[in-house]
């Protein structure tokens, strides 16, 4: 109770990309308030450049030994570094391909970047959260933006629906998490990760407390599940997807998926390892019906935003069902499929938004016709990003799926694995019509693309870079498996 | 039963069947007099916990601000009543069936076996000299100062999303520029004409 002398202003540093940012985002959202019409550019430039100064800072904390300040209540660990390098590296691309679509769509405003500044600031503090308290409100500033920032295009009605579906299911997910958490903290006495690890892990635990845990674990489960879109929580995923506009969308599909794998790993793995053998059963189960549903139900889509919001599903159910196995091999396989996901998905979206122009929404499958005559170059990259994710060797999406896998089968369930192969090769029919529309169908409107040198050159290298760690996947692979 | 018990009693029971009036009422504006009741009792079981400042701050808050807010928007709203509840009774026997069975197997697990007075120890009672308000402000400004400036961080959030999605373009509004009431010259505002005046001798 009389820990007050304990806090040290020194122990801050630990904290610095969190604090880097936050001051960052004041200044910028000033800043852009007396900024001229004409340099609105500035803003743009200037959030880059805080990404980037504050993933350094992060990339600076890499190899630190586990530090735990603010009375416990947040982590400094290789994880919590790694995941933040990852998480502005994919934001900073994403804003890339975001300048295009904006410019193009006519929301270029500062306050678009101000709060996808805040979103990142939510996710680093989810990464970072060592107590339920954090965590939730890492959560909760990272959501209240994503509603805000979808509902940014106002004029689209669809836009609106979608924001309004994501708040209000966004709304009774929190409810559900927090009643999980409240249960836990009932039990165990105690809001830190380190002490409720400590309590469940304790080996005279009554059965009446393993009780409380478990009821609380269910909820809990079932809240990380809305999160990362899970079947049967999958509900606001497509139409989310579909509705947010396509830069919103790029940053949903992508940054968010790592902090939400974060968010998994402080509480079930960190908090309530030692439970694993309850909750590792709910997540076999919803990562087979994700992988079916998600694979199923895409091949009818003719939206190509909805098309990968199914695929996304599918996906997550992958990354679950790495956690599932409750090994620490199957933890990184899981880490290392996520932040493969994250990679193809942001050049996915990248092409989509390459193809937007003035008043031109590309969201059909039927956009793509004809792109291999009109631009050789990103059809085939669109192929490569499309047979990645179908799981074609020798792409990385290809060892993703095998990591898993493999883990799966070592840990003894072969049916499972059996069962994702067939759905992940049923899925590979929906990849291969986008390929089959770029290649072999005619074009019957203009898809000329207008983007700048910057967007053109990040996405080549994006494209480029799913070939390149496919052929290469140790140092990925062993860098996810170090984690844990 | 002693006294704080059945005071305890009485305020749980408007607490629930506040709650519950304010669910099943018709009308909007009742069910938010409902919930100032419900939040009302609450409180006032928060002060037989001897969390006076949190009782107090609910009311103050919730009761005095936010549901004062709410009074307000649901008279501008002008909901229509009917479309509000043409669904409602189409799901009224699914989900009471839903809720029923939720209710029974949590009362299975959250039972006084699991929070009974004979597994946690009641909490502490203090002397007329201990200060709530003293113990919070520490806790908040030392042990939880983290999340504390986390929850400001939101509140900026809220603040920056509500203007962005309701504030209109600039022509929409009336405002004044300094600089030109300022700079402004007599010869922009005011012209001179010449007028030949008309003779008067007439010719």
């Amino acid at each position: 109770m009389n820990n007050f002398i304990e806090f040290d202003t020194s122990s801050l540093w630990a904290a610095l990309p969190e604090i880097f940012l936050l001051s960052a985002i004041v200044v910028i959202l000033l800043l852009d308030l007396f900024l001229d019409k004409r340099f609105k550019q500035v803003t743009y430039y200037l959030t880059q450049l805080s990404l980037l100064i504050s993933g350094l800072l992060a990339f600076n904390l890499i190899g630190h030994p586990q530090t735990i300040i603010f009375s416990g209540s947040f982590v400094l660990d290789n994880m919590a570094s790694v995941f933040k390098v990852f998480m502005m590296g994919a934001t900073m691309v994403a804003m890339v391909y975001s300048r295009h679509y904006l410019r193009a769509h006519s929301l270029f405003r500062g306050e678009y970047f101000v709060l996808v500044l805040l979103s990142v600031l939510g996710m680093m503090v989810m990464i970072s959260g060592y107590s339920l308290l954090t965590l939730y409100l890492g959560l909760e500033i990272l959501s209240l933006s994503l509603y805000a920032l979808i509902a940014i295009a106002r004029e689209r009605a669809d836009a609106i629906e979608a924001a309004l579906k994501y708040f209000v299911l966004g709304a009774i997910a929190s409810g559900l998490l927090l009643y999980g958490m409240s249960m836990i903290y009932g039990i165990s006495g105690s809001l830190n990760i380190s002490d409720i690890a400590s309590f469940a892990s304790s080996a005279n635990l009554a059965s009446r407390e393993t009780l409380i845990i478990n009821f609380g674990l269910v909820f809990l489960v079932i809240g990380i599940a809305f999160k990362l879109g899970a079947v049967p929580f999958h509900m606001w995923v497509p139409d989310v997807y579909q509705g947010a506009p396509t830069s919103v969308t790029l940053l949903i599909s992508t940054a968010p998926k790592i902090a939400a794998v974060a968010m998994l790993v402080r509480i079930l793995v960190d908090g309530l390892g030692s439970m694993h053998a309850y909750w590792s059963d709910l997540f076999m189960v919803l990562s087979i019906l994700s992988i079916a549903l998600g694979s199923v139900v895409a091949l009818m889509q003719t939206n190509i935003k909805r098309l990968l919001a199914y695929s996304t599903i599918s996906h997550v159910g992958f990354i679950m069902l790495g956690f599932a196995t409750g090994t620490l091999t199957g933890y990184g396989a899981a880490t290392f499929y996520m932040l493969v996901y994250v990679l193809m998905s942001l050049a996915a979206f990248g092409v989509i938004i390459l193809l937007n122009k003035k008043g031109f929404e590309v969201d059909q499958i039927s956009d793509f016709k004809g792109l291999s005559k009109h631009s050789p170059w990103f059809a085939l990259m669109m192929l490569i990003i499309m047979l990645s994710m179908a799981g074609v060797p020798p792409l990385v999406g290809f060892y993703s799926k095998f990591f898993i896998l493999q883990q799966v089968i070592s840990a003894g369930f072969i049916t499972i694995a059996v069962i994702a192969v067939i759905f992940a090769v049923i899925s590979a029919y929906y990849y291969l019509q986008i390929i089959k529309s770029m290649y072999f169908d005619e074009a019957d409107k203009d898809i000329t693309i207008h983007a700048s040198i910057d967007m053109r050159l990040i996405l080549s290298i994006n494209a480029i870079l799913i070939l390149a760690v496919g052929l290469f996947p140790d140092f990925w692979m062993t860098l996810a498996l170090s984690l844990f | 039963m002693n006294s704080e018990q059945i005071i305890f009693y009485i305020l749980s029971f408007w607490f629930v069947a506040s709650s519950l009036a304010m669910i099943f009422s018709r009308n909007a504006v009742k069910a938010v007099l409902f919930l100032v009741l419900a939040f009302f009792s609450a409180a006032s079981i928060w002060i037989l916990l001897e969390a006076e400042f949190l009782a107090i701050t609910l009311i103050l808050v919730y009761v005095g601000a936010v549901m004062v807010l709410f009074l307000f928007v649901i008279k501008m709203l002008n909901i229509d009543k009917s479309t509000l509840r043409a669904k409602f009774t189409g799901y009224l026997s699914l989900g009471l069936i839903v809720a029923a069975i939720i209710v029974a197997e949590m009362s299975l697990v959250l039972g006084t076996n699991q929070f009974g007075l004979d597994v946690f120890s009641s909490p502490a009672r203090h002397g007329a000299d201990y200060s709530n308000i003293t113990v919070l402000a520490m806790q908040l400004y030392t042990t939880y100062v983290y999340p504390f400036e986390l929850a400001a961080v939101l509140l900026l959030i809220a603040i920056i999303a509500a203007i962005t999605l309701v504030h209109r373009n600039e022509t929409s509004r009336k405002k004044q520029s300094i600089s030109e009431q300022v700079n402004v010259q007599a010869k922009d505002r005011v012209r001179l004409v010449s007028i030949t005046l008309p003779n008067k001798e007439g010719k």
